[in-house]
């Protein structure tokens, strides 16, 4: 890892709920073209560790660099970070009274103010690579979980982001939808995009990832790459957990 | 120099016959809601039925009811069904009328919905669980319906008491005439009085109110389930 | 029933009802308005600013208008304050009003789940881009139906306004029967005067509220 590719670098995150830490040391780094799948037991902070990095929790001590800046000592404005940092949720959160497009659209134009013709024609490129073209112009009520979440991911590429953020956002789907969602992402990855990934999908973790995370408790339990990963895990509670994904035949 | 005003409260038993004078207004709207409770189930059971002249009639009712403004109600059973009737209807007979009338179609037409919606989705499951139709009423619908009833009440109670200041304008001698006619009685040793008075008869009016209204929120939210 | 009457005296209401409605889209403007910073008051729960709108909300939503009017035309003079009987039925209107909009609008904002926020503000939006596009026109479109009933209801309350010496409909209506006896037919055009004040808007509110239903809101 050269110093010129890390993209976004953690230093000793710690993020405190109530009166319990939910995150309680955690370091990383993300280089460029890395696609990082972050797995663990419900709880343990892998969707906080998310938020955190996008802004949307607050953390108690530690650091955040983006590009070697840091995003957390309150220099920067969150508005202009999460242009470089674009977010899919497990709730798609599109804006149910704004027709495809438009939602697509708020963010370049009202945020980096990009002329509308150009805007929409990256816009319809991206939503013909997700195979959605044709419902441009239909409200999200209209539309399928799963293609919901597909205009959510095109929403936040074409803000042009440096990282993309997956926040389990296969998990409220349908499975006959989730398939649908996963060949985007696995498609992004191929592409070369930075990607961060929270999912239970444990066959897709171990396709996409370039290396995989360990999250139990609030801090990170083992790192490794999917093959190590998942074949031959190192401690004991990555094993448990895998173990509860597979069943022994009666 | 303002100690001057309020004094007038205190002068006599002016208080007293201002406390009378609201208590004219809560008997009338106690009264009105306790028989809309009755008239207003009975209400509801009828508009259950699927008799279309029935349902014309009632819906007219509650719509005309809605629609009017309460004074416009007042008036008309006050002025109107004395003139054509030749009854002489007091102003607090023709307040309970028009309340009672308000009261029921509100609560008629809160447990006429409720008897619609709840049967369907409790039925099966109390038919499930092998009741009979008369024990998933008394068991099943009849709580709930009360559960919706009772808030409702209690609100309606609120409003009534608010409105019933209306009868001031059909001559009632309710809170705001006793307070005109003190007003008028000591207008020389008392010129500012109007101020203190009318002051009080707001903050009369909010506690009369208010704890019912928190009384309705407490009851609400304990009954989320 | 005296048509000659009805005829003769049509234009009375008329002015009577033109009266109540100027004085009541007045009222209903400033309630929207006063409505709307107090709502942003309890969403945002500024400090001292929240307080002071709950215990007014809850002040003006326990009191009768009739009873605010009675203060605002005889009282306050006692200390000065002369309002004319048109201003002191429009701050009455808006007092009174200025509570039912706020409640609706706040519970038009609160609808919002706070997931919409973020996810707008992870696309980059500053928070005031945020409530502009995305939350404000929402949260309008669900406080539609409740705003609509808040009208309808304070038109109904400008019933009162002959007690501070205004010629409206019920002041006319009274007169009549005073002067003339012709008690049916000045209920009568009382009647017609109200309906054709309330009709339009109830009708127009159930379909607004039919509408947005339609359209869903709220994934």
């Amino acid at each position: 890892m050269s110093e010129e590719t890390i993209l976004l670098e953690v230093r000793h995150l710690r993020k405190d709920y109530g009166n319990g830490a939910v995150l309680k040391d955690v370091s990383l780094k993300l280089e460029k073209g890395e696609v990082l799948v972050l797995i663990g037991p419900s709880g343990c902070g892998k969707s906080t560790f998310l938020r955190c990095i996008n802004g949307l929790e607050p953390i108690q001590s530690g650091e955040i660099l983006l590009d070697g800046l840091s995003i957390t000592d309150g220099t920067a404005k969150w508005s202009e970070v999460r242009q470089k940092i674009g977010m899919v949720f497990q709730s798609y959160e599109l804006f149910p009274h704004m027709t495809v497009l438009d939602n697509i659209l708020l963010g370049p134009m009202k945020v980096q103010k990009r002329n509308r013709k150009e805007a929409e024609a990256d816009a319809c490129q991206l939503l013909e690579r997700v195979g959605l073209l044709d419902k441009k112009d239909v409200y999200p009520r209209q539309l399928s979980g799963g293609q919901k979440q597909r205009v959510a991911i095109v929403r936040a590429l074409i803000m042009k982001p440096e990282i993309m953020l997956f926040d389990e956002v296969t998990a409220a789907l349908d499975p006959e939808m989730v398939r649908e969602v996963l060949d985007v992402m696995m498609e992004l990855a191929a592409g070369g995009s930075t990607m961060m990934i929270v999912t239970h999908e444990m066959q897709f973790a171990r396709a996409a990832a370039d290396r995989v995370i360990f999250l139990d408790g609030g801090e990170i339990v083992e790192t490794g790459t999917p093959d190590a990963f998942f074949d031959k895990p190192k401690t004991d509670r990555a094993q448990r957990f895998l173990n509860t994904f597979t069943f022994e035949k009666k | 120099m303002q100690d001057l005003g309020i004094r007038v409260l205190f002068m006599g038993n002016n208080f007293i016959r201002l406390l009378g004078g609201l208590w004219i207004t809560l008997k009338i709207s106690l009264l009105a809601v306790a028989l809309s409770v009755v008239l207003g189930t009975l209400l509801g059971v009828v508009m259950t039925i699927k008799h279309p002249v029935i349902k014309a009639i009632t819906k007219f009712y509650l719509e005309f009811i809605r629609i009017m403004p309460q004074l416009v109600l007042l008036f008309l059973v006050y002025f109107g069904l004395t003139k054509s009737f030749g009854i002489n209807l007091s102003g607090q007979v023709s307040a309970v009328i028009v309340f009672t009338l308000w009261g029921t179609a509100e609560m008629g037409d809160l447990v006429r919905g409720a008897l619609i919606s709840i049967p369907a989705h409790q039925y099966e499951s109390g038919a499930a669980l092998g009741l009979t139709k008369g024990q998933i009423f008394l068991y099943i619908v009849i709580p709930q319906t009360l559960r919706r009833l009772i808030p409702l009440a209690i609100n309606l109670t609120t409003r009534m008491i608010k409105t019933t200041s209306l009868i001031v304008m059909i001559g009632v001698v309710e809170v705001l005439k006793v307070a005109q006619q003190i007003i008028e009685a000591n207008r020389y040793t008392v010129p500012d009085a109007a101020l203190w008075i009318y002051g009080t008869i707001f903050f009369l009016y909010f506690l009369a109110c208010w704890p019912i209204s928190l009384l309705a929120s407490w009851l609400e939210k304990r009954w989320k389930n | 029933m005296d048509i000659g009457f009805i005829t003769k005296y049509v234009p009375l209401y008329i002015e009577a009802a033109k009266l109540t409605l100027r004085l009541g889209v007045i009222g209903i403007l400033l309630s929207l308005a006063v409505g709307l910073v107090c709502s942003l008051a309890l969403y945002y729960r500024v400090p001292v600013l929240r307080r002071l709108v709950s215990a007014y909300i809850e002040l003006s939503r326990n009191t009768p208008l009739l009873v605010q009017l009675f203060f605002l035309y005889f009282g306050l003079p006692k200390v000065g304050i002369r309002i004319s009987s048109e201003a002191c039925a429009i701050i009455g209107l808006a007092f009174l009003g200025g509570s039912y909009m706020a409640e609706t609008f706040r519970s038009g904002l609160e609808a919002i789940e706070k997931s919409q926020m973020e996810s707008a503000l992870s696309v980059g939006l500053t928070h005031a881009q945020v409530m502009r596009y995305v939350i404000f026109p929402q949260a309008l479109a669900i406080s539609v139906p409740g705003l609509c009933a808040n009208m309808i209801f304070l038109i109904k309350e400008t019933s009162v306004f002959s007690v501070v010496a205004l010629p409206d409909l019920m002041y006319v209506a009274k007169d009549l029967i005073g002067l003339y006896y012709k008690t049916d037919e000045a209920l009568l055009m009382l009647v017609i005067a109200y309906l054709i004040l309330l009709l339009p808007i109830s009708i127009l509110a159930a379909v607004l509220e039919r509408r947005l239903r339609y359209a869903g809101f709220g994934n």
